[in-house]
């Protein structure tokens, strides 16, 4: 805070250059543990044990064979964490479009109701029916499927809330007037009209839906206890048993890419995602 | 947003009615199920049928008042989100103010919030791996550094003394997340009407005087949203204390929070899933509290005023044109 005081007009040179300093020291700070997982994840454990090195090594073969002899079998993780975000996310977007249209389209008795009801229960934490989800799946026999883990994906109180506030904006009623003297049912003029407007609203909440379910662990930590069912933020907890005690190398090449989609997606569409995150709260 | 006719009303229901079925079947029953649990003896691998105990709130009362994990893991949770918070506010208040002074006209902005928020989305799991394989004994990244530095003789088991295992993972927290406030902090500045900022700038203001006079009274309800979200956050906190140290929980239950409480009461072989429920509740009356504060303090008085009045007249037109 003090930095600011001296904001007075005279000595913005040296302020600049210790505002420059500061944030590229946090930006460091944000590249570092990953610039030394993903050369770590080059190296060997000798190499990693002997010191610090910001150079990649030339054993990631080795480091790969190890990684995969034991448990961890990273493409298994990946396709499942895939099949599970990626319905999930579908599922998200589609219902919560849906559910919004008919929040802001047609006046019905229980609108406002159900409105503020979605707003009540938009924050009511995972954990807090955890066990009773658990016991229900249980008896259904759903543990060990991934339907548990998609389906309650069709009521997100929280995007359904953002799409409302965006087709407040973006839509107008005669475009849905107009399409129903063209004698489109409702239906269609949804999933055909309104869908296309959505897409803006719909891109950058598909992106935080994406990321927040592949990177959830709690659920499927307790629903998947098959090995062939682990995703892989449940694999990366494989990493911290003792199969792979010494193994640094493998422990950190299992790290790098159960991180590395993530990186890609990041850096393709980090626009997007700092301007979603700028338009308010995507806190998990 | 008025239709003349009430014939397409039936699609408001049908459009909302998969979001409410699958809200009552996978969010609100389960609710409901732990909160029975809760006041249930069971027990177990296999699930008995529920049976209500005696005294229905007997678990309640041994973990509030009995179980001294329990109690340390709800101490925990809230200075874990203490350390981490605090500096988390300050950091990215000082970078808000930075970032949106015009007189210092900062290039690069847009690639240090793209920097700074990254860790955010990388997947807490891996980051908590991470971290304590680079926080490894004896030999490991930091302690490497710690020791060319020439800032320790001997290597440091962070991992094992309760306050630097304490410090780290609050400190992930707010690795992790002071971007993200940033991020949203700027947008809220630059929501603020520019009119405000150019009399400030007229009135003599400097920058200290202008961001303590206007950018924060300003930014009051999207700092308690930031607040309060970040509390309802951190009463989950989960990934980072589950991964971050085996066992779960740390030395001397250093960073046992709740949630890990929870998921170890259940999931970790003892099966005490009345007890787990009985925690979950707990955490979620304090949710409950905390988003009804949030509410309270956000409610726009103006607005709601008015759209009381609108209703009133709405009512008044209806009557006047079924009287006409």
């Amino acid at each position: 805070m003090a930095k600011l005081q001296r904001n007075a007009p005279v000595s913005h040179g040296i302020n600049k250059t210790i505002i420059y300093i500061v944030c590229i020291f946090l930006a460091l700070l944000s590249i570092l543990p990953f610039w030394i997982m993903f050369v770590n994840a080059t190296r060997s454990t000798p190499e990693i044990q002997s010191g610090l090195s910001l150079l990649p090594s030339t054993h990631l073969k080795t480091n790969w064979d190890v990684l995969t002899s034991k448990s961890f079998d990273p493409l298994k993780g990946f396709f499942n964490s895939l099949i599970i975000s990626g319905f999930s996310t579908a599922c998200a977007v589609y219902f919560s479009s849906l559910t919004a249209y008919g929040l802001v389209v047609y006046n019905w008795k229980w609108r406002q109701p159900f409105f503020t009801f979605i707003m009540c229960v938009m924050m009511v934490p995972a954990q807090a029916s955890a066990i009773g989800f658990y016991q229900f799946m249980y008896q259904l026999h759903w543990t060990n499927s991934f339907l548990p883990l998609i389906l309650p994906a069709i009521a997100s109180p929280a995007m359904v809330f953002f799409m409302r506030q965006y087709l407040l904006g973006a839509l107008s009623l005669e475009i849905v007037e107009a399409a129903r003297i063209d004698g489109s049912g409702e239906f269609s003029t949804f999933n055909r009209i309104i869908m296309p407007i959505m897409v803006p609203a719909i891109a950058t909440q598909a992106i935080f839906a994406f990321v927040a379910s592949w990177n959830n662990l709690f659920m499927p930590l307790i629903l998947l206890t098959q090995k062939e069912k682990y995703t892989l933020p449940i694999m990366v907890s494989l990493l911290r048993g003792d199969i792979y005690k010494t193994e640094f190398g493998s422990i950190y090449l299992g790290l790098a890419l159960t991180a590395l989609p993530l990186f890609v997606i990041y850096f393709l569409l980090s626009r997007y995602i700092i301007a979603g995150v700028a338009l308010g709260g995507v806190k998990e | 947003m008025r239709r003349k006719g009430v014939s397409y009303a039936k699609y408001g229901y049908i459009f909302s009615l998969p979001f409410i079925l699958v809200f009552l079947v996978f969010s609100l029953y389960p609710i409901l199920y732990t909160a029975v649990i809760g006041f249930t003896d069971m027990k177990g691998l296999i699930p008995k049928p529920i049976h209500i105990m005696d005294n229905p709130f007997q678990n309640f009362k041994d973990l509030l008042f009995d179980n001294a994990s329990f109690q340390q893991s709800l101490l925990n949770t809230g200075l874990l989100w203490i350390i981490n918070f605090i500096p988390q506010i300050i950091l990215a208040l000082l970078l808000t103010a930075w970032f949106t002074n015009k007189r210092l006209n900062l290039k690069g902005t847009g690639a240090f919030k793209v920097l700074l928020y990254m860790p955010n989305i990388i997947t807490a799991s891996t980051i908590a791996v991470l971290f304590s394989t680079l926080f490894a004994y004896p030999m490991g990244p930091v302690n490497s550094l710690f020791h060319a530095l020439g800032w320790s003789d001997s290597p440091i088991n962070f991992l094992q003394d309760k306050m630097t295992a304490r410090g780290i993972v609050g400190f992930i927290q707010f690795w992790m997340w002071y971007g993200n406030t940033m991020i949203v902090l700027v947008a809220g500045v630059l929501g603020i009407n520019p009119a405000l900022f150019e009399a400030a700038s007229i009135d003599g203001a400097n920058g200290f005087q202008t961001f303590f006079r206007v950018t924060l009274p300003s930014l009051r309800t999207i700092m308690l949203y930031t607040l309060i979200t970040s509390m309802i956050g951190g009463l989950q906190m989960f990934d980072i204390p589950q991964l971050f140290i085996t066992p779960a929980g740390g030395p001397d239950n250093a960073t046992l929070t709740t949630s890990v409480f929870i998921y170890g009461q259940a999931f970790k072989g003892s099966y005490m899933y009345n007890k787990a429920a009985a925690a979950s509740m707990i955490m979620f009356v304090i949710a409950a509290v905390l988003s009804a504060l949030l509410f309270y303090l956000m409610r726009d008085r103006d607005a709601s005023k008015l759209k009381k009045q609108m209703k009133k007249q709405k009512k008044a037109a209806k009557a006047a044109a079924r009287g006409a």
